[in-house]
């Protein structure tokens, strides 16, 4: 690999090493690249469009046959009704947000707090039978959720963590914490060693050592780590669904869900409320994007 | 107080075993160097002592007492690493002030120290920079004065000047012997370069895939190698070796030469051995009290003088010669040696047999 640390933790824009190559070239090639690029981008983002067109539409548009594109009146009424009921008050779905956050901050959190130093053990010590170890913790990962699912929910009925938050930051922070140790790994073993051993001869700790000196070169990896762990937390639908029931702790995916069907649907509801949901990762993604793409890079070949 | 010993240290990394039964005694404020090629084991006992490897077996003992368990920290010890170990995101003023840091020091102590150790290695212009900023020598200082910053038992040092150019070499190889005996402290020394070693040393430990080869004063150690590993490994030209056995009181050459047998050596008849002969030993201009005839091969001119290699049957014979010696390959020569000064060993084991009639 061919990224140092320094240059990846570096806060100024990525250095370009080698411009990429063109196979193709002359006008040919932009036109070609122009209109596939374009029929991506249309197949790709239409049915984000069309969300967000209908969100703001009033309920006679979302029915209009033919469909309308342009002409509608836009309302934010779809908006009001995700948070505020019609009575006043506070939404279910607005209730749904408030624990879709919780769940997904407290889960990622979890699973950061445990992962890192975890990582950073088998990063740095002689564990016994490492490979095995970390190759078991992988296997966790190997089953889909809906294979564990019912074992989970009967397990969780004992205990009595259905329908319940705590429930849902337990499952989702074990799902996270393999990923987490996995790619923190990666991260972990780009950091010298050496930098802790010169702290310790300094007459730090080992623990001090780590926190002072590798911790801080580690956030790139935390951040972009954590990302992913918080959408997967975020996007969740199949434990949510099968280990939540009550208006109270349900989080947003079976929420959103639980609104289509019945006898009628209302779609601009339905899509003001996937547009809320939407954004909060957008926007977080994108304030972490440095980090990620130096993260992503960096942890994704391992020597 | 900074006496540093380490005992029968012993450390594998699978298959490779690093330290061999290593042991060191240091006396209090000498200057050691631990001397030996790549792959000897130099860092793996630094870092030993430094308490930054597990051991399979040893012991290590600071100022008497039995410290193989301790940490690092408690250890009081200073190293300058192979590869510096900068603290990448921290200027080299915080990288120097980080000992002073952890043992909780005021800052205008931290400030004076730095200032002052920076003046003495030149660097103060660099204090505001971060390591990637430096060029290799100048990181290379940065970490020296992060280890002398303070005072601890020992400072350990693992080839501290080998990236420097030769001319910054050279300084800075007088300016750590004079800081050494300014601070009277206890320094072990880790290098591969041999000139480095017979310079800077009180006493010299030969390492050898993880095992010590010989302990000494650079002299003892140039003097009297206690075997032809060593002989070879120390010197520059490197020390000519010649098959040859004892026969009566003579040493017969497997190149078909003979010359006197020393009178000092103990060795019977017939045993297989090799006369080490050190290039100032032997001379293409006559003087000693014995010599072997070649064909010159060829000349290495070094400006203070010239290394003349004579062909002797298929060895080769280093010979230091005046700067103004000429010749052309293929003539014959005379290369008188000073038997008093030359080695035996035997050549199957490499032991020294000069030792006993000395
Ligand atoms: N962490 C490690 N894992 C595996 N092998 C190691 C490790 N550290 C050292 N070794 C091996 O142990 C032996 C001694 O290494 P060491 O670094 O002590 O040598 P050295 O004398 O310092 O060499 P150099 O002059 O090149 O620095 C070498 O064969 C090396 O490959
Ligand atoms: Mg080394």
């Amino acid at each position: 690999m061919a990224v140092s640390v320094d240059e990846a933790v570096s806060t100024g824009p990525a250095r370009d090493h080698t411009p990429p190559v063109r196979r193709l070239g002359g006008r040919g090639r932009s036109v070609l690249e122009v209109t596939l690029l374009t029929v991506l981008a249309v197949v790709m983002l239409f049915p984000v469009l069309w969300m967000i067109e209908t969100s703001i539409k009033e309920n006679r548009d979302v029915y209009a046959i033919p469909a309308k594109f342009f002409d509608f009146k836009i309302t934010l009424d779809h908006y009001k009704d995700v948070f505020v009921n019609p009575d006043g008050g506070r939404s279910a779905l607005s209730v749904s947000f408030l624990n879709s956050v919780v769940v997904a901050g407290a889960s990622t959190v979890l699973a950061t707090v445990l992962g890192v130093p975890a990582a950073w053990a088998y990063s740095r010590f002689a564990v016994k039978a490492k490979k095995d170890q970390l190759f078991f913790i992988l296997s966790t990962r190997f089953m889909p959720p809906v294979v564990v699912v019912i074992p989970i929910f009967l397990m969780y009925r004992q205990v009595g963590l259905i329908d319940n938050k705590l429930g849902l930051i337990l499952i989702y922070t074990a799902f996270n914490v393999p990923f987490t140790i996995w790619m923190m790994k990666g991260f972990v073993d780009e950091v010298p060693a050496e930098y802790e051993d010169a702290a310790m001869l300094d007459g730090y700790t080992r623990l001090q050592a780590f926190r002072r000196y590798t911790l801080p070169l580690l956030v790139p990896g935390i951040a972009a780590t954590a990302v992913f762990a918080l959408i997967f937390s975020w996007n969740e639908f199949v434990f949510a669904t099968f280990l939540t029931s009550s208006d109270d702790v349900r989080t947003a995916p079976p929420a959103i869900a639980g609104l289509i069907g019945g006898t009628t649907t209302d779609w601009g509801l339905v899509a003001a409320a996937s547009v809320v949901f939407a954004l909060p990762v957008l926007v977080f993604a994108y304030l972490v994007r440095k980090h990620l793409i130096a993260g992503v890079t960096l942890g994704a070949v391992r020597r | 107080m900074g006496t540093l010993a380490a005992h029968g240290l012993r450390k594998s990394f699978g298959k490779v075993q690093a330290l061999d039964g290593v042991t060191l005694d240091v006396p209090d404020g000498s200057f050691f160097v631990v001397l030996g090629p790549s792959g000897a084991g130099k860092t793996t006992t630094l870092r030993a002592i430094a308490g930054l490897e597990k051991l399979d077996a040893g012991s290590v003992h600071l100022d008497g007492r039995d410290a193989t368990g301790d940490t690092p920290a408690a250890r009081d010890l200073a190293m300058v690493f192979q590869n510096y170990a900068l603290y990448p995101r921290h200027t080299v003023y915080e990288n120097i002030a980080s000992p002073l840091r952890a043992r909780r020091c005021s800052s205008s102590e931290i400030a004076t120290a730095v200032e002052q150790m920076s003046s003495l290695l030149h660097i103060e212009r660099l204090l505001q920079r971060r390591p990637a900023q430096l060029s290799g020598g100048e990181m290379q200082r940065v970490a020296l004065a992060r280890a002398l910053v303070r005072s601890p038992r020992a400072f350990l040092m693992d080839e501290p000047l080998t990236n420097l150019d030769l001319k910054l070499r050279v300084e800075m190889r007088t300016e750590l012997t004079r800081i050494h005996r300014s601070l009277g402290a206890t320094f072990v020394y880790v290098t591969n370069d041999q000139v480095e070693a017979l310079s800077m040393a009180d006493q010299v430990a030969v390492l050898k895939e993880g095992q010590v080869q010989q302990v000494g004063t650079p002299t003892e150690v140039y003097e009297r190698p206690a075997n032809q590993w060593v002989a070879a490994f120390v010197g520059s030209p490197p020390i000519s070796l010649l098959a040859c056995r004892a026969d009566g009181d003579r040493l017969v050459g497997a190149a078909g030469w003979t010359l006197p047998r020393p009178r000092w050596t103990t060795a019977e008849d017939g045993r297989q051995l090799l006369l080490g002969l050190r290039a100032e030993d032997l001379s293409v201009e006559q003087r000693g009290n014995a010599s072997l005839s070649g064909e010159l091969y060829g000349l290495e001119p070094l400006g203070d003088r010239t290394v003349v290699d004579v062909r002797v049957g298929t060895e080769i014979l280093k010979v230091k010669a005046r700067p103004t010696v000429t010749g052309t390959p293929g003539e014959r020569l005379q290369v008188t040696v000073d038997l008093d000064r030359a080695h035996l060993f035997d050549a199957g084991t490499g032991l020294s047999l000069s030792e006993a009639g000395r």
